[in-house]
């Protein structure tokens, strides 16, 4: 059950350099580390000259990625322990940008939903930072009645990890909190929520 | 029509200001206070000259809170098409006027951390309603303001004085001094906004420079109004109100429909805004496409005209209006 066709729903263009930047920050998280080898493979590597590269591997520890991010030879690479930690450096690094820096994302819809929050803050408009969503489509949901926020949510509805009640996940996108809404399902009737289907594998 | 909240002004006061530029001060004949606005916006003023109904697009300067009147600047320009001549030479304090409701196509982006503004001669004025909000406001801003000669250029000595040199670059060609646009460019803060406001070389030269300096477009904004250009006289078919009209070689499709008692839609009248975008449903000669709106797969695609700034070379053109 998802309640689909809402424009808010992010598209994400891909992860292609922009040549005219001076600089190129990637935000990446598990496989979006070949969103950024693929792309070298299909530009050329001269961008990498000017390009800082901060991974977290999350789910895709085993796959080494940043040892093929290594590789590429970026100016910088630096390795995260967890996405709060690589989230904190982005933001430090944001705050001594300057104009010409182009920011890339990728991978889950939930990590670029926070990279975004990063970036916003910082008066870069949503439109002109460059993302690639892959892999998995497990969605940050927040639940409009506590407002907590639940990582990695598969199914829907689902359960509330904060206050227990049932969530139908809607299309309906806040770039503010980088997160879907989710919504009670069986307010009128607690208890008689429909089976939960796996709609975000 | 599209905004039928005209606001009937008396003109309070003509000041002039530098060679070929005056400035106007309007106050609504009945008291009431004019609506706030943002800066950058502009307002229409429509001018009865003799038999000639003028309607132009001109930028509001006087501070967006102030409610008591309304203030432009004009430059009278060589070859006017009656506007700037009308309002220099004919326009009389006390005379009365009709102003629309003012409308902002060229707002600054609350979310920027800086603003940049590049004004090229007369363009400083919206600048000079966005400087007031944004010191109102208190936000990080500069100025960098090119003039012909110190004479020529509006404004400068009193911007300077009240916001400071550092914040207020003047540029003076006949100084051999210009922009040091690459420059400018390199060195801000992410979050930096850049809004460029005159002559259309210089917009697009600047526009092009931060491109390539790596400056997303979402970042740049400018402002150009169009005068209708000129061309040959054509005709003009409206499909839905079943009329042929003729557009003189000095009128533009919007003027000539106008003239001939039948409303069509328009907000900016200087090709910037969109609102007048007219499908055409066959034309005997070629589009010439003279505005900022239309993307040129929309140009090419001869199925859409801007009736304010653009005409056909040819003999006829058949509009849904």
């Amino acid at each position: 059950m998802l309640v689909a066709g809402i424009k808010s729903r992010p598209v994400y263009g891909g992860l292609s350099v922009d040549p005219n930047a001076r600089r190129h920050l990637f935000a990446l998280e598990g496989e979006g580390a070949l969103a950024l080898t693929e792309e070298a493979a299909r530009s050329g590597a001269d961008f990498l000259k000017n390009a800082d590269i901060l991974y977290v591997a999350s789910g895709s520890r085993a796959a080494d990625h940043d040892k093929a991010l290594t590789a590429l030879g970026a100016d910088t690479f630096w390795l995260s322990p967890t996405v709060p930690v690589l989230l904190n450096r982005l933001n430090v690094m944001l705050g001594q940008a300057k104009m010409g820096t182009r920011l890339y994302v990728a991978v889950t819809e939930g990590f670029i939903g926070q990279a975004m929050q990063v970036a916003l803050n910082h008066g870069i408009d949503h439109a002109s930072i460059r993302c690639e969503h892959r892999g998995s489509a497990a969605r940050r949901v927040q639940c409009v009645h506590c407002k907590g926020v639940t990582d990695n949510v598969t199914t829907s509805p689902y359960v509330c990890t904060h206050c227990g009640l049932s969530l139908l996940v809607r299309d309906h996108y806040s770039r503010r909190i980088g997160a879907f809404q989710g919504v009670n399902i069986d307010a009128e009737e607690p208890g008689t929520a429909p089976q939960p289907e796996e709609l975000f594998p | 029509m599209t905004i039928n909240t005209e606001m009937k002004v008396r003109v309070a006061k003509i000041t002039p200001v530098a060679d070929k530029v005056k400035r106007f001060r309007f106050e609504r004949t009945d008291g009431q206070p004019m609506p706030v606005f943002s800066g950058g916006a502009h307002i229409i003023v429509s001018m009865r000259d003799g038999q000639v109904l003028r309607r132009n697009p001109y930028s509001l300067m006087s501070a967006p809170g102030d409610t008591s009147g309304y203030e432009i600047s004009v430059l009278r320009v060589e070859n006017s098409r009656g506007g700037s001549a009308f309002l220099h030479e004919k326009l009389k304090e006390g005379d009365t006027l009709v102003l629309s409701q003012p409308v902002n196509l060229f707002p600054f982006d609350h979310r920027g951390k800086k603003h940049i503004m590049m004004a090229g001669g007369i363009g400083i004025t919206p600048f000079m309603a966005m400087m007031e909000q944004m010191e109102l406001e208190g936000r990080a801003f500069e100025l960098h303001y090119a003039v012909r000669t110190r004479s020529h250029g509006a404004y400068w000595k009193e911007l300077q004085q009240r916001y400071g040199a550092h914040r207020i670059k003047i540029y003076c060609d006949a100084e051999k001094l210009f922009i040091p646009v690459d420059a400018i460019l390199e060195n801000q803060p992410l979050g930096t906004h850049l809004y460029v406001c005159g002559p259309a070389g210089m917009i697009s030269g600047v526009l092009g420079k931060a491109r390539t300096h790596g400056w997303p477009k979402e970042n740049l904004h400018s402002e150009e109004f169009l005068a209708p250009p000129p061309g040959k006289a054509f005709q003009v078919k409206l499909a839905r109100a079943n009329r042929t009209i003729d557009v003189a070689s000095h009128q533009s499709i919007l003027e000539a429909v106008e003239a001939a008692g039948i409303d069509a839609p328009y907000l900016c009248r200087g090709g910037a805004c969109g609102q007048c975008e007219t499908a055409v449903v066959s034309c005997d000669g070629e589009l010439e496409h003279n505005d900022h709106f239309l993307e040129p797969d929309e140009k090419a695609s001869g199925k859409k005209i801007m009736i304010c700034v653009s005409r056909i070379k040819g003999n006829a053109v058949t509009l849904d209006l």
